[in-house]
């Protein structure tokens, strides 16, 4: 099919082995992916990672220095950044510190071939959907830091870009109105319709504010997929460390009956049955991965076939839950999330320190991971 | 869209080409055009042709005559011994003004501070001449000043040694004395701006540990002030070592400074190879500070 | 807790009666009815008078002030260009020798300075006619060259502060990299291009070195008058002139220093509000 002629299925954003060095320097290594029309798809992952260059060349700031990026069907190598159909939000927000609020969200306007009358209510339009309007008239300098965000969105949004590129939209905000923000950012998208691309380090925000997230450590993609794929069925101990906390051990595969793995655990001398997962085979040396939460506590010898016995070795309350240390007799610490559901003082909790305990858990809880 | 070429070619290279070309193709013929002629020149040989000087034709082609003159003539190695002295004194003495003036306006309230950080920048903006002239005034025979201090001396030494006034103007004193008056400037702001930027918490920390106020500034506060030492010093000796208005207006001309000799060798003798000699090793002589300077500048950015 | 500054404050008063006396001396005496500069003889201000009157010095001061109008607007234009070049193009062809080049004026003595432009000028009418006569344009020439570098140094400091993405912005938002300049980068650093503008115009106002060498026949600017006459020693009337001189410039520091003190004050007040309406 050629590149330019959009067929059905084809994606609105497609990202072709796309690579970025700079001198001996490889920020994005060999990436590709494709973006639905509409979706909210976030690049998430720590510093240096290469989400913001994968960014940056999509706004245009930096070029590809092999592969290709096709928006709606379009080649956009040797496309300026002037001229993409692609606005960004920054991340200092970069809002016209001599300009008034009105004229921010105005600016991207003045290139369009529109009327003055179409363009004052084209601002007027984009400050309503912000709740921007009684501020107008101001300077940057005279709005708070989430009124600064808002015009940055609504500036970004006015020319009606095909793809809103978002560079971390919640970190110079405060806690409380991260939140807040957040539910506003996904009503806005879901009226505009625009296709949003958030790079962010914040996993938390990934997870709520996504569709569909790209997990990127290194300048590659480790794995895409929505917020419950990733998390539920992350595929490498990298993505299953990333997100969320998780306890892992060395596994081998001893058999696989019933729709089931067999695994034993060499350092704890214990036996475990796991969900099954393609691509592994007798004899192999896996990890075995599960998250705090899909651990049980109990005092007494729990039913079915995944228990472990162990001892509290620290335990930290937090009002609505409690985080269990448990050192194994091998040696090893696992940690396990309680949900502290009944009332009362030090006595309603499951256990305390140096108590012995039993841990199980389900056997669809346990991720097999072949690395 | 539809670019023409030549918009093109403005967007994406001939933007940052005249940005970058207008200010360096004016340098190069402006700037660097003339030193370079300034360089050759000090290999030409004098004539008494117009223009004074010639290359090749009867005389060598490269003649190092002048250079040779620098290091056997006894003026001008005395000429650049009393720059860089003078220079180094004047360097010192606004250092040591300076230094408890620049740490006092970091310790006095904000209001006071702005007005007379301003009191240090005034004498920068008003003319340069013109602070020279007015010491100018006070050091003459009559002065009012020259008077008190003659009275004062009278006063302290024995009456055989009672002067009917100080001999101030047309000395290297007065040359050093002006020198830093008019440079106390450019050694308190670089101290200031380097002693604001401390964290007071410091001190705090130092005192807490047992420092007593003296030690606290040698173990806290001297050692980061270090490079608005070194800009401060710098920004006072590399003007000053070639300094022409003041050696001219209040210095000794029988015992004269580097930069008058240039500006006679080129005016009064007309020996525009010898001028130019003389100004490039000036020049070498410079760059030893500046790299100093520069070093510090680089280590100083570099902790950031 | 801290230690008691006396000593600090001492030297601090020390330090400014160093700074001023000498000024305020020379004030002082230009309302000296004496013709001996330097002796008192009863109030008066016949010297401002005369000066007034004096066609030669005022004739020196519309010169100044042309060449350094002229010089100072050239050499803003031109160091401006060089400090976004330097604060913005991280690696270009010759960036290297252009930074030398950049530096290079601000620690070369002025004799030397001075010396290389009339050889330079005196070279070129030589060989290719131009220019024909030392004067304004020679003067004005060398202003600009040795000036700019100090507008530079101004420029890419501010520039080197300022956020790049706000440039970014307005090139995401469909400008080409001329109107991004003039939309946002020169308004953004337009304090310091007034800065730029003001340090090149008093240099230029002050300046005897550079401007005894390039000057011609007839080109008299006031710091050269003023040289010319305070070599042969203290006379009244240079203390009057440079009272007029010294006030004018102080009034002028006094008055932007309290405007910017002003619009500093409002900029906090602004940003304190914004805080109240935090939402």
């Amino acid at each position: 099919m050629p590149a330019d002629a959009p067929g059905a299925g084809e994606p609105f954003l497609r990202i072709e082995g796309v690579s970025k060095v700079f001198g001996t320097f490889q920020a994005v290594k060999n990436v590709s992916l494709t973006v639905q029309k509409g979706e909210i798809f976030s690049l998430l992952g720590g510093s240096g990672c290469g989400k913001t260059t994968l960014l940056r060349m999509l706004a245009g700031f930096e070029e590809p220095t092999a592969g290709r990026i096709f928006l709606d069907g379009r080649d956009m190598a040797g496309v300026p950044p002037w001229s993409r159909p692609v606005h960004m939000m920054f991340q200092s927000y970069a809002l016209f510190p001599h300009m008034t609020v009105e004229k921010n969200v105005a600016y991207g306007l003045k290139h369009e071939d529109m009327s003055a009358k179409d363009r004052a209510d084209r601002v007027r339009e984009m400050l309503e959907l912000v709740q921007l309007t009684p501020f107008a008239t101001r300077k940057p300098h005279q709005i708070s830091g989430g009124q600064r965000q808002r015009v940055a969105l609504a500036r970004a949004l006015a020319r009606q870009p095909k793809l809103l590129l978002l560079d971390e939209p919640l970190a110079a905000l405060d806690k409380k109105l991260r939140e807040h923000t957040q539910f506003e950012l996904m009503s806005i998208q879901q009226r505009t319709g625009v296709t949003f691309i958030v790079v962010t380090h914040d996993q938390e925000e990934a997870m709520t504010l996504s569709d569909r997230i790209a997990v990127m450590d290194k300048g590659e993609v480790r794995q895409i997929g929505s917020p419950t794929e990733i998390y539920e069925f992350p595929n490498s101990r990298f993505v299953a460390g990333f997100i969320g906390s998780i306890n892992t051990f060395e596994a081998r595969v001893a058999a696989r009956d019933a729709g089931q793995l067999r695994l034993t655990l060499p350092a704890l001398g214990a036996e475990v049955t796991a969900r099954d997962v393609p691509h592994v085979t007798p004899g192999q040396s896996v990890t075995l991965a599960i998250r705090p939460e899909k651990i049980r506590i109990s005092r007494d010898t729990p039913e079915g076939p995944n228990a472990l016995r162990g001892s509290v070795k620290d335990l930290a309350y937090f009002g609505k839950d409690s985080l269990y240390r448990i050192t194994l007799p091998s040696g090893a610490l696992v940690q396990a999330h309680a949900v502290n559901a009944r009332r009362g003082d030090e006595g309603a909790r499951v256990a305390d320190w140096d108590d012995a305990v039993w841990l199980s858990f389900d056997p669809a809880a346990a991720i097999v991971l072949a690395e | 869209m539809t670019d023409s070429p030549r918009t093109k070619y403005m967007d994406r290279r001939g933007w940052s080409d005249i940005i970058i070309g207008a200010p360096y193709v004016w340098l190069v013929i402006f700037f660097l055009l003339p030193f370079l002629i300034v360089v050759a020149m000090s290999v030409a040989t004098k004539t008494a042709t117009a223009p004074p000087f010639s290359f090749g034709g009867e005389h060598p082609l490269i003649n190092l005559q002048a250079y040779q003159r620098i290091f056997t003539d006894d003026l001008y190695l005395r000429a650049f011994l009393t720059s860089l002295a003078n220079a180094a004194v004047a360097m010192i003495l606004c250092l040591l003004l300076g230094y408890p003036m620049a740490l006092a306006l970091t310790r006095v309230s904000r209001g006071w501070r702005n007005i007379l950080l301003m009191l240090v920048i005034l004498p920068f903006w008003t003319s340069f001449l013109l602070r020279v002239y007015a010491w100018m005034g006070l050091m003459g025979r009559n002065s009012w000043f020259n008077g008190m201090l003659t009275d004062a001396w009278n006063f302290l030494v024995p009456v055989d040694w009672a002067v009917r006034s100080i001999p101030m103007m047309n000395t290297n004193f007065a040359v050093i004395l002006v020198m830093v008056y008019t440079y106390l400037p450019f050694m308190i702001l670089p101290l200031y701006a380097s002693l604001e930027r401390l964290d007071p918490t410091l001190d705090e920390a130092a005192m807490d540990l047992g420092s007593r106020p003296s030690q606290v500034f040698r173990d806290v506060t001297l050692p980061q002030s270090v490079p608005g030492i070194v800009a401060g010093g710098m920004l006072v000796f590399i003007p000053a070592a070639g300094e022409l208005v003041i050696p001219t207006l209040v210095g000794n001309a029988a015992d004269p400074m580097i930069g008058r000799v240039i500006s006679d060798e080129f005016a009064t003798a007309r020996d525009w190879p010898m001028a130019s000699a003389v100004a490039v090793a000036l020049l070498v002589l410079m760059v030893i500070p500046t790299m100093i300077y520069t070093h510090f500048q680089g280590r100083a950015e570099g902790s950031k | 807790m801290k230690r008691s500054p006396v000593f600090l404050i001492t030297v601090l008063c020390f330090g400014f009666a160093f700074l001023y006396i000498p000024i305020l001396s020379m004030i002082v005496y230009s309302f000296n009815a004496s013709r001996l500069a330097t002796v008192w003889g009863g109030f008066s201000t016949k010297w401002y008078v005369s000066l007034l009157s004096n066609k030669q010095v005022m004739d020196a001061l519309i010169l100044s002030l042309k060449i350094a109008l002229v010089s100072a607007t050239f050499a803003t234009i031109l160091g401006t260009m060089a400090g976004i070049a330097l604060a913005r193009f991280r690696k270009f062809k010759g960036r290297v020798m252009f930074s030398g080049l950049v530096t290079a004026p601000l620690i070369m003595p002025e004799v030397i300075t001075g010396i290389s432009s009339l050889i330079f000028f005196i070279l070129m009418a030589e060989w290719i006619g131009w220019p024909g006569q030392r004067g304004f344009t020679t003067i004005t020439l060398a202003h600009i060259t040795f000036s700019m570098v100090f507008v530079t140094t101004i420029v890419q400091a501010r520039m080197v502060q300022a956020d790049r993405a706000i440039e970014e912005a307005a090139m995401d938002l469909g400008s080409r990299p001329w109107q991004v300049l003039f939309d946002v980068t020169l308004p953004v650093i337009s304090p310091a291009i007034l800065s730029g503008w003001l340090l090149a115009f008093t240099i230029s106002l002050d300046d005897v070195v550079i401007t005894t060498f390039t000057t011609g026949p007839g080109a008299t600017t006031l710091p050269l008058l003023i040289w010319s006459k305070v070599k042969l020693g203290v006379t009244p009337d240079i203390n009057a002139l440079a009272t007029l001189m010294v006030v004018t410039v102080g009034l002028g520091v006094i008055l932007a220093g309290i405007i910017l003190n002003r619009a500093e004050a409002r900029r906090l007040a602004d940003e304190r509000m914004a805080y109240r309406s935090n939402d």
